[in-house]
């Protein structure tokens, strides 16, 4: 924080590249839906942070087998995930601390992301889109994109419906 | 449309862009085109068929199949198995990046007259050297170069399998090929002997050709830097087909030469 705060007073450079330290923490819940299907497997989940020209600012989580299992490694189906392995998975190394966890059962899952910790924490002041993709085997794909701004306010929720993969997504930033 | 291009085979030649053949086509299909984790296994068919991708024809040969890592390392084929319509051999992805599975190289058809009679022969220049057929006085040699593939990548793509070699007719994407999307603009560039392929006709056919009445070809001209730039809304496996031909000399001789180039590409939905 002490090198964002010295730039503030670069006037020309405030504005994009302060972050939004009055922010304290960004809430997002996602719901997977309980799917009656002869074969269920939990998705595979990301969830990251966009700029507007797709290019990703963030990766806040990654739900996915670690381990090996009968269908062998988990990172294998990771690909599967489209969007985010296009735009960010492919260039990880994962496991990544923090952001990969095992996948989760269906249900609403609370999220919450300090807006004084990494990776919030360097976000620069701007326009966002969250992304929460969701891929599952023998199973489809939903992609949900919830905008919002990063500017220090809080803000209204911001909620999507999933239509087959996903639940209700919503998305605030908290004071 | 003709070209004006240096072979190497040594002579300044003519080149008309002959629209690639509308049966018997030549792909290589691997498994999957993009893949996470550490190691992973592909199986790969390889066919010359009418249809995109149903064998149903003959099968690709195995011989001279090169399946280059992202490293430079080339590795033949060990483990192929050749059918009548249909080869089939597994890569093990070891290395991360892009991986280029190619089978290429020419094959040299001598013409001349013996006692009045029409004489041909297939072969390489070496071989109709050592049978003495360079040495006829009216012998006409033609050099067809054919080469067929497709790319795949485990993790992030890499492009080392690109990098030219200055010789013959030569795909060197500005997209990568395994970084396909629909509606996303998608440029690649051809050389000849290293110099842009500018007017090189290429056509492009979207897999599945079974379940629709038309071909459904997309026909493009590349401009002057030998670039295509297009895009795709279906997403699928596409076979991208390109040749040239022209008169040339080879070892001393007219002669005419063909060169075509095939790849085989999947276009993920955005």
């Amino acid at each position: 924080m002490q090198a964002v705060l010295k730039l503030c007073g670069l006037g020309a450079l405030a504005g994009t590249l302060i972050s939004a330290a009055n922010a304290e923490e960004m809430s997002v819940s996602v719901e997977l839906p309980s799917l009656n299907v002869a074969e269920y497997h939990r998705p595979y989940v990301a969830i990251w942070i966009a700029r507007p020209d797709h290019s990703v600012a963030a990766n806040l989580a990654v739900w996915y087998q670690q381990e090996s299992g009968p269908e062998g490694e988990g990172e294998t189906w990771l690909k599967d995930i489209r969007q985010w392995w296009r735009r960010t998975g492919r260039e990880l190394d994962m496991p990544v601390d923090g952001v990969s966890s095992p996948t989760r059962a269906p249900g609403e899952h609370l999220l919450f992301f300090s807006g004084n910790e990494s990776p919030l924490a360097d976000l620069p002041v701007g326009e966002y889109v969250l992304h929460v993709e969701a891929s599952r085997e023998v199973g489809g794909r939903e992609l949900l994109k919830l905008p919002f701004n990063w500017n220090g306010e809080p803000s209204e929720t911001v909620t999507l419906e999933g239509e087959t993969e996903l639940g209700t997504v919503s998305l605030t930033i908290l004071p | 449309m003709t070209l004006i291009r240096n072979l190497a085979l040594g002579a300044a030649i003519t080149l008309a862009a002959a629209a690639p053949a509308q049966a018997h086509r030549m792909w290589i299909l691997p498994s999957s085109f993009t893949l996470s984790g550490d190691e992973q296994l592909i199986t790969v068919d390889g066919a010359i068929s009418n249809d995109l991708f149903f064998p149903n024809h003959v099968a690709m040969s195995l011989d001279n199949v090169a399946i280059t890592a992202p490293d430079g390392t080339v590795t033949a084929v060990e483990d192929g198995w050749t059918g009548d319509i249909r080869s089939t051999f597994d890569v093990t992805l070891d290395q991360q990046g892009t991986w280029k599975i190619g089978q290429g190289g020419a094959t040299y058809f001598a013409r001349w007259t013996e006692d009045g009679e029409d004489k041909r022969s297939r072969g390489s220049l070496e071989s109709f050297e050592a049978d003495g057929i360079l040495a006829k006085d009216d012998v006409s040699l033609t050099k067809s170069a054919r080469n067929a593939a497709t790319y795949v990548t485990l993790g992030a793509p890499t492009d080392t399998v690109f990098a030219p070699t200055g010789e013959g007719l030569e795909f060197v994407p500005v997209t990568h090929p395994n970084d396909l999307y629909t509606g996303d603009e998608i440029t690649f560039s051809f050389l000849l002997d290293g110099e842009p392929a500018a007017g090189l006709e290429v056509d492009i056919v979207k897999g599945d050709d079974r379940y629709r009445d038309t071909p459904g070809l997309l026909e493009l001209t590349a401009d002057e830097e030998g670039m295509i730039t297009f895009t795709i809304e279906e997403a699928g496996r596409y076979w991208m087909a390109t040749s040239i031909r022209g008169e040339t000399t080879i070892a001393g001789k007219p002669g005419e030469m063909s060169n075509s180039i095939y790849v085989t590409l999947e276009v993920l939905p955005l």
